[in-house]
């Protein structure tokens, strides 16, 4: 019934254009704006569900896919579909938005319909981002989206939000120019395609595999963001309002990690490979170092900031241990590691979404991030303690749920490869465990810290149905990743054959 | 030598229309009382209209050349007419209730405003160093009198005297290399140029490179590129804003045509050298501008600043000496001048009697009393500095493609670096008027006609519309240099 639908389509411009539509109910009624706002979000996220249901398993060429002319002058294309990789995430983004909206709902008065538009069409830039297959249109996605974000940071953002919006933007921004001048050079080179496709399989020397590579480094180091190009993440985060930093967390960062697996492996495969040992070393600094870092943190925003950047270290860690693995091992190993950083992205999306959400409903009620104005907190809000609870174990990686699946698929694969890599990885457990536990026994336990917490009320059922919904999810990922992992299989044995091939 | 022949005067109808008009306007102005000045405008309107019709009209399949070979029209000329008489109807619009508030409502204006164009047009179509000097002098003279306008501006009237006197420098020394290669040459033609320079490139490197440089420092001062970039801050800051509406936009399309005429069409020989000299000064103008403007607190300047940089853009597409690089740097300017139109376009608008608005500040929470300006003013805001899903992504997009097709990679990084340093002062507009609070006494609600609001969504939406699909613009682009 979906073959002849432009479903793909659908699903990215319906948000953008009911974002405009909700900008223009405006803020005379405005309930009219977040209804709106959640009917489109929720029409986005059943339309999304058929990429997951009708997707077929058994192939690694793309699928849903849409191929029109669009700049003929420059053989740029409309040019979109979706394999292992971006479908997963998709669906994440399109179930994280409708999350967003609920709980917004009657937290944010100031502007409500701009701030509702500016999510949803947010919304449908990253599933642009993410099913786009001309570098063109990849890139216009992955830039359009800096637009809402800087916005949302600096309208609804706290005190230092301007500071924090213009470093997020230029942070970005400058990464992503350089990745275009690539872009636009293997345009030429490939006599006038700009198909991520045809670059895939572009022959480039040594050299130019390297310029390419260090384009694309810094273009996704940003976004991811790796050590030592992390420091906007922390000021982007604490004051960007509780949706912001969950898209910020759950999606954009994302986006950096599918950028290296859709770029920079396959298109400079032996660039990748001579230059494993950088980003191996930049990501065991931020799960090591960054670690260390978060344990210090007085802020519990910033705390989760960090812990993300730690988190997003083993997806790093996860696609590039795989040189070293291929020196050793059969390709098992390596597939473990991709799908190891894959599982990992999907469950730091909805760990990290669910964290900031518990920080945002505290804020809400204290407007306070700090942790030393908490305490006792379970004494007062016995139900959110008790999500808050799971989410922090589920952030320290308990096996059962999500965090531990990536984490361990791959510490596992790191094994193969070198003990101390594993080893040095494997200190997350340890560090996640004290920084995120810590902060619970600070904030949620111990005796009423003062009157404000003891002024506290409970979550109402609007924000128990959002907390619920991710709990679910972090749970069914952690128990059963089955149906998460086998979507990417034939995508990632395929991706491990190409970059094992020479280009030079 | 040939007998005396009738030149064939159709290419020129779009001039001579105008030119009539002109003077229609002009004295039927007289005879208006005040309250009656829109009949003034509406005609200057229709005058520009009735000569975009007349380009239509007279448009040929590929080129025709009158009044021995000196005037040409071509799909880039027609192109550029079109753009230029459009932009032109644009600002006088924009600018009525400007010139009202200001008690300088005056046909003048109008006039002034028409023989500029009639000089941009000129220029477009010059084929002869004489006809390029003519309409580049029109043009200028013209702007002049606009700057000094209002009479009672001690500023307007003190820039008006420093543009004059840079300009007539600026001309001078175009002159000069004119006269260079008019000795070496023995023709003012451009298209015996071409051939006569082919010839003497072996024998007189020296002279021509002499002659060349006067030529480029010429085109410089008009453009506006660093280092004959200083007078560009002052005009713009000290003219009405009516009139730096119309020096910041259709001039420019003019300027381009001028480097094209000369550089592409008579000098395409010496491309080599001409080449390298526009790489220094485009890589000096990206630097300077985008730098200095960051330190701006008038609009205005920094939007003088921000232009010096987009000339460096611009500079970026000629030097890549091919028919693509014409191309992407000929769609960089026609989109910089729709965005430019854009940005004082909405600076105009916040003017209103007795309050001249032109302080970055004077824009702060523009989001709160104006949403809809305030957003037409960001994307123009994202569109200069180049952020998609906006035209000016995809004009720079051209421009790097361009360059980077000639191996020159280290300059479009260059060119990113500084648009990066750029986005800084574009977004500090961006966070001025969604991120400050709004001064009541400053921007309470804006109150200007109907038509002049319609125009500048209209004009302002269009940049998201050619972002989305810059073909439709980029055709003729292409087609100019087929």
């Amino acid at each position: 019934m979906y073959a002849d639908w432009p479903l793909l389509s659908l699903v990215i411009w319906t948000p953008i254009i009911g974002g405009i539509l909700v900008l223009f109910a405006g803020d005379k009624e405005p309930s009219g704006a977040r209804k709106i706002a959640l009917v489109v979000s929720i029409v986005t996220f059943l339309l999304s569900i058929p990429l997951y249901s009708q997707f077929n398993t058994d192939t690694h060429l793309v699928q849903f896919v849409e191929r029109h002319s669009w700049i003929p002058a420059f053989n740029i294309e409309y040019f979109i579909g979706i394999d292992g990789i971006s479908m997963p995430l998709i669906l994440l983004t399109s179930f994280t938005t409708v999350i967003v909206v609920i709980s917004a709902w009657e937290v944010i008065q100031y502007r409500a319909s701009q701030y509702f538009a500016a999510f949803l069409i947010m919304e449908g830039f990253m599933i642009g981002t993410f099913s786009a297959l001309d570098s063109i249109l990849f890139y216009i996605f992955f830039e359009a989206m800096l637009i809402p974000m800087f916005l949302v940071i600096g309208i609804w953002g706290g005190a230092n939000r301007i500071y924090a919006t213009l470093k997020f933007f230029l942070y970005t921004f400058i990464g992503s120019v350089l990745m275009l001048v690539a872009l636009i050079y293997m345009y030429n080179k490939s006599d006038g395609s700009f198909a991520i496709f045809d670059f895939h399989h572009l022959p480039l020397s040594m050299t130019e595999q390297i310029l390419i590579f260090l384009a694309f480094l810094v273009a996704f180091a940003v976004k991811v963001p790796m050590w030592p190009v992390h420091t906007w993440l922390p000021d982007a985060h604490v004051e960007a309002p509780t949706g912001g930093s969950v898209i910020l967390a759950a999606i954009m960062l994302k986006i950096g990690g599918y950028g290296f697996l859709r770029f920079s492996l396959p298109i400079t495969p032996d660039a990748s490979a001579e230059l494993d040992w950088l980003i191996i070393t930049m990501s065991l600094t931020a799960v090591v170092y960054i670690g260390f870092v978060a344990l210090v943190q007085q802020d519990m925003k910033k705390l989760i900031a960090y812990s993300s950047i730690a988190h997003m270290g083993f997806v790093t860690l996860g696609f590039f241990i795989v040189f070293r693995i291929m020196d050793v091992d059969d390709a098992q190993g390596s597939a473990l590691a991709l799908e190891g950083g894959m599982v990992q992205m999907v469950s730091h999306g909805f760990i990290s979404g669910a964290m900031f959400l518990c920080v945002g409903v505290m804020y809400d009620r204290m407007h306070s991030r700090q942790i030393a104005d908490y305490g006792g907190v379970a004494n007062t809000m016995p139900v959110f303690a008790a999500f808050m609870v799971f989410f922090a174990m589920a952030n320290a990686g308990l096996p059962g749920t999500s965090g531990f699946v990536g984490e361990f698929m791959v510490i596992l694969a790191s094994f193969k490869a070198s003990f101390w890599i594993a080893f040095l990885a494997a200190l997350t457990l340890i560090l996640g465990a004290a920084y995120t536990l810590w902060m619970v026994k600070r904030v949620v336990y111990g005796g009423i810290g003062n009157d404000n917490v003891k002024a506290l009320t409970d979550i109402n059922k609007r924000e128990v149905l959002f907390l619920s919904l991710l709990a679910i999810a972090v749970l069914v990922l952690g128990l059963w990743p089955d149906p998460l992992v086998n979507v990417m299989h034939a995508t990632i044995d395929n991706l491990l054959n190409h970059i094992t091939l020479s280009k030079i | 030598m040939s007998d005396f022949i009738q030149p064939n005067l159709l290419p020129a109808l779009p001039e001579m229309v105008m030119l009539a008009m002109t003077c229609l306007v002009l004295v039927v102005d007289l005879f208006l009382p005040q309250e009656k000045r829109g009949f003034t405008l509406l005609l200057s309107v229709l005058t520009l209209l009735l000569t975009v019709a007349a380009v239509v009209f007279v448009a040929p399949a590929d080129s025709v050349s009158s009044f021995g070979d000196s005037f040409v029209l071509d799909q880039f000329a027609v192109t550029l007419k079109i753009a230029i008489c459009l932009v032109s109807i644009l600002v006088f619009i924009y600018s009525r209730d400007y010139l009202i508030d200001h008690d300088i409502y005056k046909g003048e204006y109008y006039v002034l405003g028409l023989f500029a164009t009639l000089g941009m047009l000129i220029m477009t179509s010059a084929h002869s160093f004489l006809m390029i000097y003519l309409g580049l002098e029109l043009l200028s003279l013209s702007l002049y009198a606009m700057i000094a306008f209002n009479r009672k501006s001690l500023i307007a009237s003190e820039s008006a005297m420093k543009y004059f006197v840079l300009g007539a420098m600026a001309s001078g020394l175009l002159l000069y290399g004119i006269s260079i290669f008019y000795g070496m040459t023995g023709t003012l033609n451009i298209n015996q140029l071409a051939t006569v320079v082919m010839a003497q490139s072996e024998q007189n490197p020296v002279a021509l490179g002499f002659a060349l440089t006067f030529i480029v420092v010429g085109l410089s001062f008009k453009l506006g590129a660093v280092p004959f970039h200083m007078w560009l801050p002052d005009i713009y800051q000290g003219s009405p804003t009516s009139v730096t509406l119309f020096i910041g936009t259709a001039p420019k399309i003019a300027g381009f045509a001028m480097a094209i005429r000369l550089l592409v069409d008579g000098l395409s020989e010496l491309q080599v050298d001409w080449s390298q000299m526009l790489m220094v000064l485009a890589i000096a103008s990206m630097a300077l501008g985008n730098i200095i403007a960051i330190a701006q607190t008038n609009f205005k300047r920094m939007l003088a600043y921000s232009t010096i940089s987009h000339v460096g853009f611009i500079l970026l597409g000629i030097l890549a000496g091919n028919a693509n690089g014409y191309s992407s740097a000929m769609f960089y300017t026609l989109t910089y001048a729709i965005t430019a139109l854009v940005a004082f376009g909405i600076l105009i608008l916040l003017n209103r009697k007795g309050f001249e608005a032109e302080n970055i500040s004077d824009l702060s929470g523009l989001n709160h009393t104006n949403p809809w300006y305030a957003a037409m003013l960001a994307i123009a805001m994202f569109s200069m500095a180049g952020v998609p899903p906006t035209v000016g992504f995809y004009a720079k997009l051209t421009v790097l493609q361009s360059v980077i097709s000639v191996d020159m990679v280290w300059l479009a990084v260059t060119a990113v670096l500084f648009s990066v340093i750029g986005l800084f002062y574009y977004l500090r507009i961006v966070k001025v008027m969604y991120f400050d609070e709004s001064l009541e006494e400053q921007v309470t609600s804006i109150k200007q006609s109907l038509d002049v609001k319609v125009l500048l969504s209209v004009n302002g939406l269009s940049l998201i519309a050619l972002g989305i699909f810059p073909s439709l613009l980029m055709a003729y682009c292409i087609q100019a240099f087929g």
